[in-house]
């Protein structure tokens, strides 16, 4: 084969095929420690172990909500944490059928001569790396490599050294028994209109899908985190409809059917959005060989952390909220959302401009 | 889009969905004068404009053979010629629900430094020529790009020059109407085995559409034409369903959905193996979003040819051996061929020759 079949290979594409079951998905609960912090400052909450370990407690225990789940990713420091029981995380997932996911990458540094662009970091030691995970009981990662459109952006150099990347992240992480999830997040920053965002995609789609080509990469024990393709930040805003048009359409045009699904981000859009958007692509009567589900961070924790606001007497309150989320994206990812799950917090825009985590 | 959207997409679009309809494929009839020649000889018949006329009357107005093709590749020549009695064949076909399509490219040379690799010629004012093809009543073209297996082979410098010219030829068509077939042809040829063939086709094809991506080519208006993956040729054979496994596979992991069709190159196979092949692959039971059908030439026409033998008194027996053909690749695209074919004379004979230039 093209493919690098190692004696892993059976094991990740059972994965990969598990994680992509219609009618669940992944919680991105990976946000680095920076990150989790200005989640957590935003509803006054310090910013210390005890309080993240708790945030994480009260999603994962949250009752019914991992029927809905197929998946969790993880910061390193969450994989190796206990609910107050003393019961591992990584079992309480277990025990409920997700899958425990890990990031692996180290964040973005910028690409000198470029106008702003990044390149990812967290190649050092990575194999190592992640043979510890796996043995923690993580089976699959995470990698995400950011792109921007701009008037020279991306810069071929931008998408070569992020598709490279992403294929060598992807290589290793299968040598060692991980199922990749490969990210190429083009953000939604600008003013450019839905078409303009549809051509990058593809090109960039196209160009990641060339790397994992030559890196060897089984594709059939891989999944696709890509954006949805909409109208910039600044352009004004398109029907669900029109989005899963060009999102659909776009993802035919590059990725091979071997992938077994594709977990959109959520990137700016509220917790209604994104679920209407994904919803609408899955109502999208046109031939679609990998299903298409989430991987979402604040789409799926927002109103659950405001909810939550760091009180105990609150949890059972915001544990609700959390499982209103995983219902809703699992019946988008049956083309079967009714809307209605929208109360005021899920509707409301998580976009940052230049959004770092 | 990432694509260049042409005056013709919508058309572009419908006509690729068309060819890829299950239950039709495509009879490659655009041997060159030079090919042809050599297939005439073969049954002692003198290459001659009339003779090779006749040949493709016999095949375009045989009884019930029309219903089972979604095109024909004509050759410049053919475009242009009639039946006996004055009926413009591309009207024939028309009137028959098949598109004329057009060979565009012409023929390989060798690529310079490298051990007999080639790179196809045919694009200087290949705009201006795919017009005059359009207002003739084609509707799509085809270009035959050509890789080998060996030591050293295919060379990263072949990848990329046959991916190249593909998508530049691709481009161009689709700015004048014209479906573009995308094939590049691998070998079979040489003492590898299936497992080579496999990695071989997926690294050709994934450098395929990375080129056809970067020229703007829209997907939903072209069509594939590749090899099926099988072993080489000084290689043991394996079975039906172990060519479809291996070549389901590596279209799955480099075959973009937005692709309506695949029309599989016969290669050398007989025209026996080649509809079991493909009757195999439609039989498997895996993700297929796009339609796998035929592009078969010599695997149409064997015991066609023989059957006729250039003798006006064999023409119903030489049509009958086409229809069987046409009606087993048919059933081969629905995954319902029983094997049962009347087997015309040759029809389970090696079509296979070493090095093949056409």
């Amino acid at each position: 084969m093209s493919a690098f079949v190692g004696k892993y290979a059976e094991e990740l594409i059972k994965n990969a095929k598990y994680i992509a079951t219609p009618g669940k998905g992944i919680l991105a609960a990976d946000e680095s420690t920076g990150t989790i912090g200005k989640r957590l400052s935003s509803i006054s909450v310090e910013n210390i172990e005890s309080n993240r370990q708790a945030l994480r407690e009260l999603l994962f225990t949250s009752p019914n909500a991992l029927s809905y789940l197929s998946g969790v990713i993880l910061f390193e420091e969450t994989l190796y944490q206990k609910t107050s029981d003393g019961k591992p995380f990584v079992e309480v997932l277990e025990d409920n059928n997700v899958i425990p996911g890990i990031k692996v990458d180290k964040g973005t540094v910028e690409i000198a001569g470029t106008n702003g662009e990044t390149t990812t970091q967290g190649f050092d030691s990575l194999g190592a790396r992640c043979q510890q995970y796996y043995k923690a009981g993580a089976r699959f990662a995470k990698w995400r490599a950011v792109l921007k459109i701009g008037p020279n952006e991306p810069s071929e150099l931008s998408i070569q050294q992020n598709a490279q990347g992403l294929a060598r992240y992807a290589i290793i992480c299968q040598e060692n028994g991980l199922v990749p999830i490969v990210e190429p997040e083009v953000l939604t920053d600008g003013p450019h209109d839905i078409q303009k965002c549809a051509a990058v995609t593809e090109t960039v789609l196209a160009a990641v899908y060339k790397a994992l080509n030559e890196h060897h990469v089984l594709l059939e024990g891989t999944l696709l985190k890509p954006n949805m393709v909409t109208p910039g930040s600044d352009s004004p805003k398109v029907a669900a409809e029109v989005i899963a048009q060009y999102t659909v359409t776009a993802l035919r045009r590059t990725v091979p059917p071997a992938v077994p699904g594709i977990v959109f981000l959520s990137g700016g859009q509220s917790e209604e959005e994104a679920t209407v958007n994904l919803d609408a692509m899955n109502k999208l009567d046109v031939l679609k060989p990998w299903t298409l589900s989430f991987s979402f961070g604040r789409a799926l924790q927002q109103s659950t952390l405001k909810t939550w606001a760091g009180k105990k007497e609150n949890v059972a309150k915001a544990q609700e909220a959390f499982l209103s989320r995983c219902k809703a994206n699992s019946e988008a990812t049956l083309g079967k959302y009714g809307g209605g799950s929208a109360g005021g917090l899920a509707s409301e825009s998580l976009y940052v401009k230049g959004y770092k985590y | 889009m990432s694509c260049f959207i042409s005056k013709y997409a919508d058309e572009l679009a419908k006509n690729a969905a068309y060819i890829g309809t299950p239950g039709k494929g495509i009879l490659a009839a655009d041997e060159s004068t030079g090919t042809i020649g050599k297939r005439l000889s073969s049954i002692n018949v003198e290459n001659v404009e009339e003779n090779r006329r006749a040949l493709r009357e016999l095949l375009f107005t045989a009884p019930g053979a029309l219903q089972y093709l979604s095109g024909v590749i004509l050759f410049e020549e053919t475009l242009y010629q009639k039946t006996a009695s004055g009926k413009p064949f591309v009207d024939v076909l028309k009137e028959g629900g098949v598109l004329p399509g057009i060979k565009v490219d012409k023929g390989t040379v060798e690529l310079n430094g490298t051990n007999g690799e080639t790179f196809t010629q045919g694009l200087d004012g290949l705009a201006q020529r795919c017009q005059k093809y359009y207002e003739a009543g084609a509707r799509f073209a085809k270009w035959r790009a050509v890789l080998k297996i060996a030591a050293n082979e295919p060379s990263e410098l072949a990848i990329q020059e046959n991916a190249n010219g593909l998508a530049m030829y691709a481009a161009i068509c689709q700015q004048c109407g014209l479906v573009p077939i995308v094939e590049p042809e691998i070998l079979v040829d040489g003492p590898h085995n299936i497992k080579k063939c496999a990695e071989v086709t997926e690294r050709v094809l994934a450098a395929c559409y990375k080129a056809l991506n970067d020229h703007h080519v829209m997907l939903e208006g072209t069509l594939l034409k590749p090899n099926m993956v099988t072993p080489g040729s000084d290689s043991p054979k394996v079975a039906p369903e172990v060519i479809a496994e291996y070549t389901v596979r590596a279209l799955q992991r480099t075959v973009p959905a937005a692709v309506p069709a695949i029309v599989f190159l016969s290669g050398g196979q007989s025209e026996e193996e080649a509809t079991l092949n493909l009757n195999a692959m439609n039989k498997l039971q895996t993700k297929k979003p796009w339609s796998l059908s035929f592009s078969f030439g010599r695997a149409l026409q064997q015991s066609t040819l023989k059957a006729w033998a250039g003798k006006e008194e064999n023409l119903k027996k030489a049509q009958d051996a086409l229809l069987v053909r046409c009606k087993a690749n048919s059933e081969a695209t629905l995954g319902t061929y029983k094997g049962d074919a009347k087997l015309g004379e040759g029809a389970a004979e090696s079509l296979h020759v070493k090095d093949y230039k056409y």
